[in-house]
């Protein structure tokens, strides 16, 4: 050391650094893995998004939700696969039909299910999410479902809560709803069969904040539809989406020409305070989907909406109980599919502890 | 002429931008000051110690335009003590200390107990930058005069929006009043949510807010304007899109008083790597394109963008532990910008000269410093750094209390290894 080389001509020189410093903590933060939702062999651990999924595993989805949909309702309430098994659904924003939808999925497979509306509790106390996520851990628990307005809540959740919990994402900021698509994809097959390749599917409305529009476009471009079309104006359509295989309209009736599957989005009344539209009765005039609008689609096209639908603002009430409408399939399909996710990945669990 | 306080640097590779010289010398320097180099050391130069610098590299102390310091405000992320020691392990001997909304630096006794602090602590000196509104609300005039009659250096509005042009411009006119350079953030709040990233299709496929480049080229455009009505020097702080180079060049080339730097980490990180949701490479500005990236690069190389700074910003663990809209942006920088400034040597970007420069003489420039210089007479702030020591960072080990950086992991080529302020080592870790 260069002090030693001099006779300490320097008394006031310091090298030597202020304080011992603070232990550090293992838990640093860092990029979310993509690859965290599947276990070593391939099986579904955590449902965050579908973007990255394969083929296959969304096919297992579909498949086992069918099984779902077709038992008798007696052996719905019975289905034991999640017995003493406890979900906990974690609604950091409001929801009625995901967040019910989840229970009785939860129920029918025999949980023991909590139901925690954060924004009234801790959060508001100033709890950091991962404070909360630790402390209920610590009460044990197999599984969170998560909603929350931050994209990527899921997956942090899924990176940093202990290793034998599943996540399972029901709606995180604007990124991902991959449940509300899977069930849409099972509507869509049980309509127009297991070949998606000749379909031409049209999104309606406001893409740029909907993370259910995301999942859904991850989830056709996987089972490989024939084309993927977005309708809306500029306002409401994101940048660079065209990258996600999709094309983008802003002419609806060009938009509509020979289409499949209509699915309209659901416009959140805040667009108008921020400049996005000017009303809703132009939004209703130029976009909304109209009867004669419909007619311009294929005779046999289905109409979709995840709810809860504006009447007279993204869809006419005729349209929207008309007979193409398979609304309320949509919302009985969505009962299934997280009936599928929830037991997929509490037996993809279950084969890692076996392992372990 | 013997003297218990004079020193012999000795076969070192001196290299001082400001007089354009590159070569061995040795460095003789009593009391505080650098007295001479090379042959003008007088015969009867008797130091009571000396350094052989042999294979060493003698560098001016390096100036850091933007630092937040937390102190006072936000003692949980970190302290002076820390993070002045942390800069000078890096070969920093001046850092500007920036204001920000929990630490509003808007009155001179605020000013005087960080300087005071900071002398105390006695590693790296702190210059201050106050703040250009009062609590950087952005409403009304901060005591401008006071800030400069106890010695801050510039004063900026941080992140934090002004209420409108019109303020902005008797902002601009009052500070020009007391000579005080302006440090402006060209940020257009309008157009820029905050916990968002850079527009584009990943912007769309993470569903985050996007932030789009004309953010930043508006409020430029905007800020030139009022330069031209008010004739105020103003400094850009960090840079980040192609697009506003050419705005910059323009007004430079008009002969308007204006200035810029960009950001150590806004040469080598993109938006990829704010995938999947990093919230490390969580930066206001926001990390922008390759082809941004490139721009940046060239515009430094041309001396377009007057500085590099490392706009360090420590946060605690937790800060960072959040879904990335909800983390505190910034990244703890001080450790990493001589050795990314360095690696764009490697990289051809720059040369060696002009590396040291944008670090050195021309920061100092900006804060109308003398220092910044390895010349006889100049306050002797220096650093030894050996170029051959190949060292991998460790986040964990860096001697800033903040952990957040991005770079762990990055392998590097040199590494300081005594730094000298005022003529006195403040760190030495030399063999």
């Amino acid at each position: 050391m260069s002090k030693n080389n001099s006779t300490d001509s320097f008394p006031d020189e310091r090298t030597e650094p202020p304080l011992a410093q603070q232990p550090v903590k293992d838990s640093s933060p860092g990029p979310l893995p993509s690859s965290m939702q599947l276990t070593s062999d391939g099986k579904l651990k955590h449902f965050l998004t579908i973007e990255g999924l394969p083929p296959l595993l969304l096919e297992e989805i579909l498949d086992r939700a069918e099984q779902f949909v077709s038992l008798p309702n007696k052996a719905k309430v019975q289905a034991p696969l999640l017995r003493g098994k406890t979900v906990m659904n974690l609604f950091f924003e409001n929801s009625t039909r995901t967040r019910t939808t989840f229970e009785l999925a939860a129920k029918r497979l025999s949980a023991d299910l909590v139901n925690l509306d954060i924004r009234n509790s801790a959060t508001t106390k100033g709890e950091s999410l991962l404070d909360t996520i630790r402390n209920l851990e610590a009460m044990g628990c197999d599984m969170f479902v998560v909603r929350h307005s931050s994209s990527s809540a899921a997956h942090f959740i899924a990176r940093y809560c202990a290793p034998h919990i599943s996540v399972i994402n029901a709606g995180d900021g604007r990124h991902a709803h991959p449940t509300q698509a899977m069930l849409d994809m099972l509507t869509i097959r049980q309509f127009k069969g297991r070949d998606f390749t000749p379909l031409k599917v049209a999104i309606i409305g406001d893409i740029k904040h909907s993370r259910v529009a995301r999942s859904q476009i991850h989830a056709l471009t996987t089972l490989c539809a024939g084309e993927i079309r977005l309708i809306g104006p500029q306002t409401l359509m994101p940048e660079g989406i065209e990258k996600m295989g999709v094309t983008s309209y802003t002419n609806i009736e060009k938009g509509l020409d020979d289409i499949d599957v209509i699915i309209t989005l659901r416009l959140q009344h805040e667009r108008m305070d921020s400049a996005m539209l000017p009303s809703i009765r132009e939004f209703y005039a130029r976009y909304g989907l109209t009867q004669e609008r419909l007619e311009l689609a294929k005779e046999d096209a289905i109409v979709m909406h995840p709810g809860p639908a504006n009447r007279g603002v993204e869809i006419d009430s005729r349209v929207a109980d008309g007979p193409q409408s398979v609304i309320l399939q949509q919302v009985t399909n969505g009962i299934a599919v997280r009936m599928a996710v929830m037991s997929m990945v509490m037996s993809s669990q279950a084969a890692t502890r076996v392992e372990s | 002429m013997s003297n218990s306080k004079a020193l012999l640097i000795k076969n070192g590779r001196v290299i001082d931008p400001a007089s354009q010289f590159d070569g061995i010398a040795d460095i003789a320097i009593k009391k505080n000051k650098i007295i001479a180099i090379g042959s003008a050391i007088p015969k009867n130069f008797k130091p009571a110690s000396v350094i052989d610098a042999k294979d060493l590299w003698v560098l001016p102390g390096i100036i850091d335009l933007s630092a937040y310091l937390r102190e006072p405000g936000q003692e949980n992320k970190t302290r002076i003590n820390f993070e002045t020691y942390a800069a000078a392990s890096a070969g920093i001997t001046r850092i500007c200390c920036m204001p920000e909304v929990d630490s509003p630096i808007d009155g001179g006794a605020t000013v005087k107990l960080i300087k005071s602090k900071a002398k105390q602590a006695g590693y790296a000196r702190v210059s201050v930058i106050g703040s250009l509104t009062q609590g950087l609300a952005g409403e009304q005039l901060s005591h401008m005069g006071s800030l400069k009659y106890v010695g801050c250096v510039g004063v900026s509005q941080g992140h934090e929006k002004i209420r409108d042009l019109a303020t902005l411009r008797k902002a601009m006119e009052y500070a020009g009043t007391f000579d005080l350079p302006l440090f402006l953030h060209p940020i257009e709040h309008s157009l820029a949510e905050t916990g968002g990233m850079h527009e584009g299709a990943l912007s769309t496929r993470l569903g985050l807010a996007p932030i789009p480049a004309a953010s930043e080229t508006i409020a430029i455009a905007q800020i030139i304007a009022l330069v031209e009505l008010t004739k105020t020097p103003v400094h850009f702080c960090r840079l980040s899109s192609a697009a506003s180079i050419p705005l910059l060049k323009d007004a430079k080339d008009k002969g308007l008083p204006i200035t810029a730097d960009v950001a150590a980490h806004q040469l080598f990180l993109t938006e990829m790597d704010v995938a999947d949701y990093n919230p490390l490479c969580h930066t206001i500005p926001p990390l922008r394109t390759m082809a941004d990236r490139d721009a940046l690069r060239q515009a430094v190389a041309d001396g377009v963008i007057d500085a590099i700074c490392s706009d360090h910003q420590p946060h605690e663990v937790d800060a960072k532990l959040s879904p990335f809209e909800e983390t505190s942006p910034g990244i703890s920088a001080f450790e990493t910008l001589l050795p990314l400034v360095l690696r764009l040597v490697s990289e051809d970007v720059l040369t060696e000269m002009q590396a040291i420069d944008l670090l050195t003489s021309k920061p100092a420039q900006l804060i109308n410093s003398q220092a910044g210089k390895l010349q006889a007479g100049k306050v002797a702030d220096l650093s030894l750094f050996d170029p051959q020591t190949m060292w991998q960072l460790n986040a964990n080990k860096l001697l800033s209390e903040g952990k957040n950086t991005p770079f762990s992991g990055w392998g590097f080529e040199g590494k300081t290894v005594q730094t000298f302020v005022k003529g006195k080592s403040v760190y030495c870790v030399r063999q």
